[in-house]
C-alpha cells in the first residue's frame, strides 16, 4: 500500500524556478551597493566589500589558479582537504564517545543521574569560549582544532542518543521478550534499532556544528585549512578571500551533510530512519 | 526466565488459574484477586468488564509480564515464569518493530529460536498466508493500515506455533468495519489451528461473538475493591453466530447485566 510516485521532474523544475529570483536579486543588489558605496543598517559600509564578480574570480582562482597567480592560487583543495580531515576526526571521535555513553545514560537510571548534572553544566558553554583555553593547554596545531570540533559535535549526539534510547516504547521491549529475546540481547536487538532515528538526527546536527566551529578552531598556529585561510585573508584585509572562504565552508558543510545522508542510506537501505 | 529454543508443535495448551491474584507493592488492596478458571485447550475465553477491573492484568500474568502475587497459574501444567513464544501476545497498539519489514517482523521469533533458515522461511511463508498478507511481505509497518498491521502482529505470533494466543483488546484501535473483518479472520485462524485463546475486550458483543465462554470481571481500585470474577457465562451458540438473533441478544443482555450490575454483588 505505497503512495504513488510523484512526478519528480516537474517538482525539480518548479523548485529551481522559485529558488532563483532571491539569490539573483541579492547578487544584483550587492553589485549595485558596492558600486554606489551604500551604507546599510548597522553601519555596514558596502565600499569595503568586494564586488560579486571579484568574489567569483577569486573562487575560480582559488580552485584552479590562472587568474591572479598569488600564494592562494589553486590552494582550495589543500585547505579544504585539511579542514575535512580535522572535521572527520573530531566528528568520529564524538560519535565513538557520545553514542555508547548516550546508550548507557539512556538505559541506566543510575548512570544518568550521576552524569546528567555535569553534562548540563558543561553543555551550555559555547565551544567558542573553549578556544582560548584549548590553545593554551593543547597548544597550536591540528589537535586543538580536532578537540574543538569534538566538543561541538559530542553534545548533540549525546543528547539525542539519550533521548532516543529513553523514548524506546516499552511495548517493543515486551513484544521482543514475548518473542523469546533475553534481556541482555534486547539492547542491541530492540533498543538501538529503535533509537537509531534519534541518533542519526543528532549526528546530522553535530556535522553541521562541526563545520561551523572550524573557523574558530583553525585561527591560530595552523597554516592549512579553510579557517586558517580566512584568518590569513583577514590579516591581509583580503575581503574577497574571506567571502570565498565563507562560501566554501558553507558548501562544504552542505556537501558533508549530503555525504552523511548517503552513508546512512548505504547502511540502512530502505529502512525508515527518519521519524 | 525465557524459554529459548523450545518450539513445540502446535499443541494447544490449557490455562489453569486457581485463586489468582495480583497486588502491587505498597498498595492497600489487590488489583485482582481470587480468579478461578480453567481454560480448556482449544477454547476461546473472552474476558469482559469495565475499565480497571483487572482483565488486562489477568492476561498479562498469563503472558508473564506481571508476576503472580497470590494463587497459582499454569499453562499446560507448567507454572508461568516469564514471557515466551509459547504464549503469543497481540497488543492493541500492535507492537511491531518499525525498522523491520513485515517478513522480518514475522521471522523474528523463529530466528530468535535459532531455527534453520529454511524452517524460518517456511514458517514466515505459512504465517503470511494464514493472515493473507503475502503481497506486502517487503513493506514496512508504517506503510500499512491498522488492520494490516494487526494481522502482521498476529502472524508474528503464529510463526512461533504458540500453544496459547493472548489478545489484549486487539481490535480496539480499528474502525468498525475492519474490526468485524478481523473478528472473522481470528475465528478462521483459531479454528484452523485449534489454538487456545484468551481475549480481553471492552465490547460485550465482540466477547459473545467470539467466545466459547465469557468471563465477566468487575471491581478495580476506582471502585474501592479488588478486580474479581463476577460470573463465567457459557455461550451456548452454534459455531457461526448471528449477532442479530434473539439467542445471541439474550446472552448479550445477560452479560451486559453482569457488567453493569451494582457493586454490592460479588460471586
Amino acid at each position: 500500500m505505497s503512495a504513488p510516485a510523484r512526478p519528480r521532474v516537474r517538482v525539480a523544475w518548479g523548485t529551481w524556478l522559485l529558488a532563483l529570483p532571491v539569490p539573483v536579486l541579492g547578487l544584483l543588489l550587492w553589485h549595485a551597493g558596492v558600486q554606489g558605496a551604500w551604507v546599510l543598517p548597522f553601519g555596514i559600509q558596502m565600499t569595503f566589500l568586494p564586488e560579486p564578480a571579484d568574489v567569483g574570480l577569486r573562487l575560480v582562482d582559488l580552485a584552479v589558479g590562472g587568474v591572479y597567480d598569488d600564494s592562494f592560487s589553486g590552494t582550495l583543495w589543500t585547505h579544504l582537504g585539511a579542514s575535512a580531515v580535522r572535521v572527520l576526526q573530531g566528528f568520529l571521535l564524538a560519535v565513538v564517545v557520545a553514542v555508547p555513553l548516550g546508550v548507557l545514560m539512556g538505559r541506566s537510571r543510575l548512570v544518568f543521574r550521576m552524569l546528567d548534572p555535569t553534562v548540563n553544566l558543561v553543555r551550555p558553554n559555547p565551544v567558542t569560549a573553549w578556544a582560548p583555553l584549548t590553545l593554551l593547554i593543547i597548544g597550536f596545531g591540528d589537535r586543538s582544532t580536532v578537540f574543538l570540533v569534538f566538543l561541538a559535535a559530542v553534545f548533540p549526539i549525546l543528547l539525542n542518543t539519550i533521548s532516543g534510547v529513553r523514548q524506546v516504547s516499552g511495548r517493543l521491549l515486551e513484544a521482543a521478550s514475548m518473542l523469546g529475546t533475553p534481556p541482555a540481547q534486547a539492547l542491541y536487538k530492540v533498543v538501538i534499532p529503535a533509537a537509531t532515528p534519534s541518533i542519526v538526527g543528532g549526528m546530522r546536527i553535530a556535522m553541521g556544528l562541526a563545520w561551523v566551529i572550524l573557523v574558530v578552531g583553525e585561527t591560530v598556529g595552523i597554516d592549512t585549512g579553510l579557517g586558517a585561510m580566512i584568518t590569513q585573508a583577514r590579516e591581509q584585509s583580503r575581503t574577497d578571500l574571506i567571502i570565498v572562504g565563507m562560501i566554501v565552508i558553507g558548501l562544504a558543510g552542505f556537501a558533508a551533510d549530503r555525504l552523511l545522508g548517503l552513508v546512512f542510506r548505504v547502511l540502512f537501505g530502505r529502512r525508515p530512519i527518519l521519524r | 526466565m525465557v524459554k529459548i529454543g523450545r518450539i513445540r508443535e502446535n499443541l494447544p495448551a490449557d490455562i489453569v488459574m486457581k485463586g489468582l491474584g495480583k497486588q502491587y507493592p505498597g498498595t492497600a488492596q489487590a488489583a485482582v484477586e481470587g480468579v478461578d478458571v480453567t481454560v480448556a485447550a482449544g477454547e476461546v475465553l473472552c474476558i469482559v468488564g469495565a475499565s480497571g477491573c483487572g482483565k488486562s492484568t489477568v492476561l498479562r500474568m498469563v503472558a508473564g509480564f506481571e508476576e503472580v502475587t497470590s494463587g497459582t497459574l499454569s499453562v499446560a501444567t507448567e507454572p508461568v515464569s516469564g514471557p515466551g513464544p509459547d504464549r503469543g501476545v497481540v497488543f492493541q497498539d500492535y507492537g511491531l518493530f518499525p525498522w523491520l519489514t513485515v517478513a522480518e517482523n514475522i521471522a523474528y521469533g523463529p530466528r530468535q529460536a535459532r531455527l534453520q533458515r529454511p524452517v524460518v522461511a517456511e514458517r514466515t511463508e505459512q504465517a503470511l498466508e494464514a493472515v493473507g498478507l503475502t503481497r506486502v511481505s517487503g513493506s514496512f509497518p508504517h506503510q500499512l493500515s491498522g488492520g494490516m498491521q494487526q494481522r502482521v502482529a498476529i502472524a508474528r505470533v503464529l510463526a512461533n506455533k504458540p500453544s496459547v494466543l493472548l489478545m489484549d483488546e486487539p481490535f480496539g484501535a480499528l474502525d468498525a468495519l475492519t474490526r468485524v473483518e478481523m473478528q472473522h479472520e481470528l475465528q478462521r485462524i483459531q479454528r484452523a489451528a485449534g489454538i487456545t485463546v484468551l481475549f480481553v475486550t471492552h465490547s460485550i458483543e465482540e466477547a459473545v461473538y467470539l467466545g466459547d465462554r465469557v468471563m465477566v470481571m468487575a471491581g478495580g481500585t476506582a471502585h474501592g475493591m479488588p478486580g474479581h470474577v463476577r460470573e463465567i457465562v457459557d455461550v451456548d451458540l452454534p459455531v457461526d453466530r448471528d449477532a442479530s438473533s434473539p439467542e445471541f441478544n439474550a446472552i448479550e443482555r445477560h452479560v451486559d447485566g453482569l457488567v453493569h450490575a451494582g457493586h454490592a454483588v460479588r460471586s
